[in-house]
């Protein structure tokens, strides 16, 4: 025990000398976690948008201070004429233009010919969707509310259906929600697969890692030795985020911590036996870093369901998403810290990231004696 | 004789440590110097400062004709230098090394193509002439190291522990290079740890703790001992080093 | 000089015997899986229905939500309280409650709420999802009044999308990954080869030669210039034959854009090389730096949505206008005069980084 404890404090002094690794390691999560949980958002504000309105009556008057005063929009700029529009897109200086038919107000008295035109830029598909759906909601109830207006004889049923829409779980549909379960995957399993990996790797290429076997320590000690110190730093960096996601972003913990908890550190444990395993499969710290950004990052990025939809990918890439632990993980802590669910609802994610855990251990810790026995 | 080395008091300081403490020395066209010293005790910082590679604290210093200290550029175009690791391009064949820095050095392409077939004839490379440098042994890439930083015929030539890691035979015809050199007039600047090495040389300097201890002929300095040979001068020197030789 | 260190540069690159698959290999991987996994479109929605009116109307409702393509039927819920346990166990999606009387309260023409609940925790998600549902309610409302024979006024409302009329996700990502695969290996690529020269040892034999350091790392920009110009290709190439996606501007001015681009961030990488002293060291700060820049270049999420702070520090961002420059040209046909503060940015920013990268090489210390 004595040697054991003496490896990890040596295992300590690695990491804390180098100044530039541990501040990294501290520091990117939190930056992390403040970028995704402010700034990355696909809410809609502040959208620039321009009107063309050649008949400048009461109801058009009416609609455009409507849409501008909803804090989706700010409008910008008055077209004067139908060529204006293609330049004011390509610009790029308004993301949406509405366009009023001439004599609107007397038309949609009394022709019934009055239209509004939205035309949005579909540069961003779902940008485009979502401000033409939300100021068709703002023309809408105009109409609605001046139906009274129309002098046109009418004596029709109206089927009225109004869709009453209720956000759950996040009614003002903040960025953050999606995001933090996201990054605390992404962070986790950065620092416990890449960290372990490239200090393993790096005492192979220094030639110390013999020095260390040829010791009368067992070999399962110096890997408990060299993976203790980042255990810790990522229950550093698991409480950090925790912190920064309650109390700077507002996120609430609605479900149980103390599971939330416990199936962290059952991800910190796949993370770090993937470490381990990747580590027994390079020989350079170039490498192991490498395939720790290819084989980890990118799909955590990509098929985790944090940026992008799972169900929109062709089926193949649905089930290759099944593969990387952070799938699991991410998706247990959104349904216990966001949605607050009971403990049985994320059993699935429990025995999933622990076989992948136990999996991996055996693999590397026998591939792992493998060698040392040659 | 022609002085192509001369410093006043030349000094280099990392934070509190002294790594060079105002040595003063000079070095005539056509030697071939010895600096010696053990490890820690400052010869690469000041031969690094002699190249331009590092600025003097305080002090001063010309290597051919230029200020160290202002016009580096100046003497770079007129020195070689051979650093205590392989630095060439491994990943370039042994004629595109001689023509990279062949071409650096501003030489014509017709100048670079006669010398590089004449050193590869001197050299008995003829036949590895297309090989990578990495494939070369230790003891052959020194050779082409060497060639290289004399490649441009330049005044003085810096050879920071030349030999490091052969054995005695490839040393002696690595030195056989060196003489050639200074036949043709090149002045050299050679640091070793190889005492037998220190025999080859026209003086010898010995540093030790950061100063130039003694500076004299081989065997004038062996007389001042009353030694046998160099070893016993550098042990009797070294043992005086208070610095921490790791 | 200069025609000595290129012609090295690219000897070592060609006898690398990763980077030259690389270059090929990751642009073609990158493009033919990414534009599928990075959609942000949203479809097959999983939705739980309670019907709580089990009249024709409202299997009718039902019917025509399944059949839209973006909904895909869980279950009939019998509560909300069924439903919401669905949604817990991450097997619904959104829930749509049909109220009781649904069908007699429309033909006694009174107005009827048809309540919407979608798991908002992926915002975008239930922002669509819901908006998605809604206009699939209005159509069949619209589609109720027309069969009714009624003189039904359609709605005043036209709506056009510009640019991409399918809304397809695709053509907004692809120009996007251009940029961000343009980025990676103009960065990175340099910054690790100057940190190798730098551990080899290379760099200091350089150093003692009178070669003139800015021509030293104008042979280091050129090799990547030229690849980078390679990668753009082959990526344009693969958009069109397997994406159908051509640009609608001029290919001179997404070259000359990505021309000057290139100068940024291997400018860029060389600055960071030059002060890291192992290639650990530039491969974290390289990294770190990629993953923020990228996030906030709108590369998935609108600038716009970003608070003020946050699309402030955008505009240091050189990648958000080569995003910005790509997507104009590529899918709306913007001309170089309209995308000029984009131009001069992007120029100054190449003047600061290879400044920079000039005066933070030192030949000695």
């Amino acid at each position: 025990m004595k040697q054991f404890l003496s490896f990890v404090k040596k295992e300590f002094y690695h990491i804390l000398r180098d100044r530039r690794t541990i501040l990294i390691l501290l520091v990117m999560p939190a930056i992390q976690i403040i970028l995704f949980g402010f700034a990355i958002s696909t809410e809609v504000k502040n959208t620039p948008i321009a009107v063309f309105d050649p008949s400048k009556d009461d109801a058009t008057r009416q609609i455009t201070e409507r849409i501008a005063a909803n804090d989706y929009f700010t409008l910008v700029s008055e077209l004067h004429s139908l060529d204006d529009i293609e330049k004011a897109f390509h610009t790029g200086a308004v993301k949406l233009i509405i366009v009023f038919s001439e004599k609107f107000l007397n038309n949609f008295m009394h022709t019934g010919e009055a239209t509004v035109q939205i035309i949005a830029d579909a540069t961003d598909p779902n940008q485009a969707s979502t401000f033409v759906n939300y100021v068709s909601n703002i023309i809408n109830a105009w109409e609605m509310e001046n139906a009274a207006l129309v002098t046109q004889s009418q004596n029709n049923v109206q089927f009225g259906i109004v869709p009453e829409i209720k956000m759950l779980h996040n009614p003002q549909m903040k960025g953050a929600y999606n995001f933090v379960p996201g990054v605390m995957g992404l962070v986790l399993l950065l620092i416990c697969a890449m960290m372990t990996s490239v200090s393993i790797v790096r005492e192979k290429e220094l030639g110390t890692m013999e020095i260390l076997l040829v010791s009368p320590v067992k070999p399962l000690y110096i890997i408990m030795a060299k993976i203790t110190p980042y255990f810790v730093l990522s229950i550093i960096n698991l409480t950090t985020i925790l912190l920064l996601s309650i109390f700077v972003i507002g996120l609430p913990v609605a479900g149980n911590l103390f599971i939330l908890i416990l199936l962290s550190l059952i991800f910190i444990l796949v993370g770090l036996s993937l470490g381990l395993f990747i580590s027994t499969l390079v020989k350079t710290q170039v490498a192991a870093m490498l395939i720790s950004v290819v084989v980890m990052m990118m799909p955590t990025m990509l098929l985790s369901g944090m940026i992008f939809p799972i169900e929109s990918m062709p089926d193949i890439l649905q089930w290759i998403s099944a593969v990387p632990p952070n799938r699991w993980y991410i998706e247990g802590v959104a349904k216990l810290m966001i949605q607050g669910v009971e403990a049985k609802y994320v059993i699935k994610e429990f025995i999933i990231l622990s076989f992948m855990a136990i999996v991996l251990l055996t693999v590397s810790l026998k591939k792992f004696n493998i060698r040392i026995n040659r | 004789m022609e002085k192509v080395i001369s410093t006043n008091k030349l000094t280099k300081k990392f934070g509190n440590f002294i790594a060079v403490d105002s040595i003063e020395f000079e070095v005539e066209k056509g030697e071939i110097f010895g600096f010696l010293g053990a490890n820690g005790a400052g010869k690469t910082t000041a031969m690094r400062m002699l190249c331009g590679l590092s600025r003097p604290t305080s002090g001063s210093g010309m290597v051919a004709g230029f200020d160290i200290a202002s016009q580096q550029e100046d003497i770079k175009k007129n020195i070689g230098y051979m650093s205590q690791k392989f630095a060439l391009y491994d990943d370039l064949k042994v004629w595109e090394n001689l023509r990279l820095f062949g071409g650096i050095y501003g030489m014509k392409k017709k100048e670079i193509e006669d010398k590089t077939a004449q050193i590869l004839q001197e050299l008995g490379f003829e036949k590895e002439r297309n090989t990578l440098a990495k494939l070369l042994p230790l003891g052959w890439k020194q050779k082409l190291a060497f060639s290289v930083s004399i490649f441009h015929e330049p005044k003085i030539v810096f050879l920071d522990e030349p030999t490091g890691g052969v054995d005695p035979v490839t040393r002696r015809r690595f030195w056989e290079l060196i003489y050639r050199a200074v036949q043709r007039g090149i002045t050299v600047f050679v640091t070793t740890h190889y005492m037998d090495e220190a025999e080859y040389c026209n003086r010898v300097s010995i540093m030790v703790d950061g100063k130039i201890e003694v500076l004299d002929t081989p065997k004038n300095l062996k007389a001042a001992f009353n030694a046998a040979n160099m070893d016993d001068v550098f042990q009797q020197l070294a043992r005086k080093a208070t610095r921490i030789n790791n | 000089m200069l025609k000595f260190l290129l012609e090295k540069e690219f000897k070592q690159i060609f006898r690398n015997p990763f980077i030259p698959k690389l270059i090929l290999a990751m642009p073609i991987i990158i493009m033919m899986v990414l534009p599928w996994a990075a959609n942000q479109e949203i479809k097959n929605l999983k939705i739980s229905v309670i019907d709580s009116d089990h009249s024709a109307l409202s299997k009718r409702l039902a019917n025509k939500i399944t059949a839209s393509g973006y909904f895909r039927l869980t279950d009939f819920s019998a509560s909300f309280h069924n439903a919401m346990q669905s949604v817990d166990a991450g097997k619904s999606d959104i829930i749509i409650e049909i109220p009781f009387d649904f069908e007699n309260s429309l033909f006694k023409s009174e107005i009827v709420s048809v309540m919407i609940s979608a798991n908002a925790v992926n915002g975008l998600k239930g922002g669509l999802g819901s908006a998605y549902l809604s206009s699939i309610i209005n159509d069949f409302a619209d589609e109720l009044s027309a069969e009714r024979g009624n003189h039904y006024q359609s709605s005043i409302i036209r709506s056009q999308f510009r640019f991409n009329p399918h809304l397809n996700y695709k053509a907004f990502i692809i120009p996007a990954l251009f940029v961000m695969l343009l980025t990676l290996f103009t960065g990175f690529l340099p910054a690790f080869n100057i940190v190798a020269e730098k551990e080899s040892g290379t760099t200091e034999q350089m150093n003692v030669t009178p070669v003139n350091k800015g021509i030293f790392i104008i042979s280091k920009l050129i090799p990547y210039w030229i690849i980078g110009f390679v990668i753009l290709s082959i990526c344009m190439g693969i958009a069109a034959l397997v994406y159908g996606l051509k640009p609608a501007g001029s290919l001179a001015a997404i070259y000359i854009y990505a021309i000057i681009y290139i100068l940024v961030v291997s400018g860029l990488g060389i600055v960071i090389s030059n002060y890291s002293s192992t290639m650990q060291q530039a491969m974290f700060v390289m990294f770190f730096f990629m993953m923020t820049v990228i996030l906030l270049s709108g590369l998935f999420t609108p600038i716009s949505s970003m608070p003020q702070w946050a699309q402030t520090i955008t505009t240091i961002n050189p990648l958000k206008y080569l995003m910005e420059v790509m997507r104009a040209i590529y899918l709306k046909g913007s001309g170089m005069h309209e995308l000029l503060p984009q131009l001069f940015a992007l120029c100054g920013f190449a003047l600061i980084f290879n400044g920079w990268a000039v005066l933070s090489y030192k030949k000695s210390k």
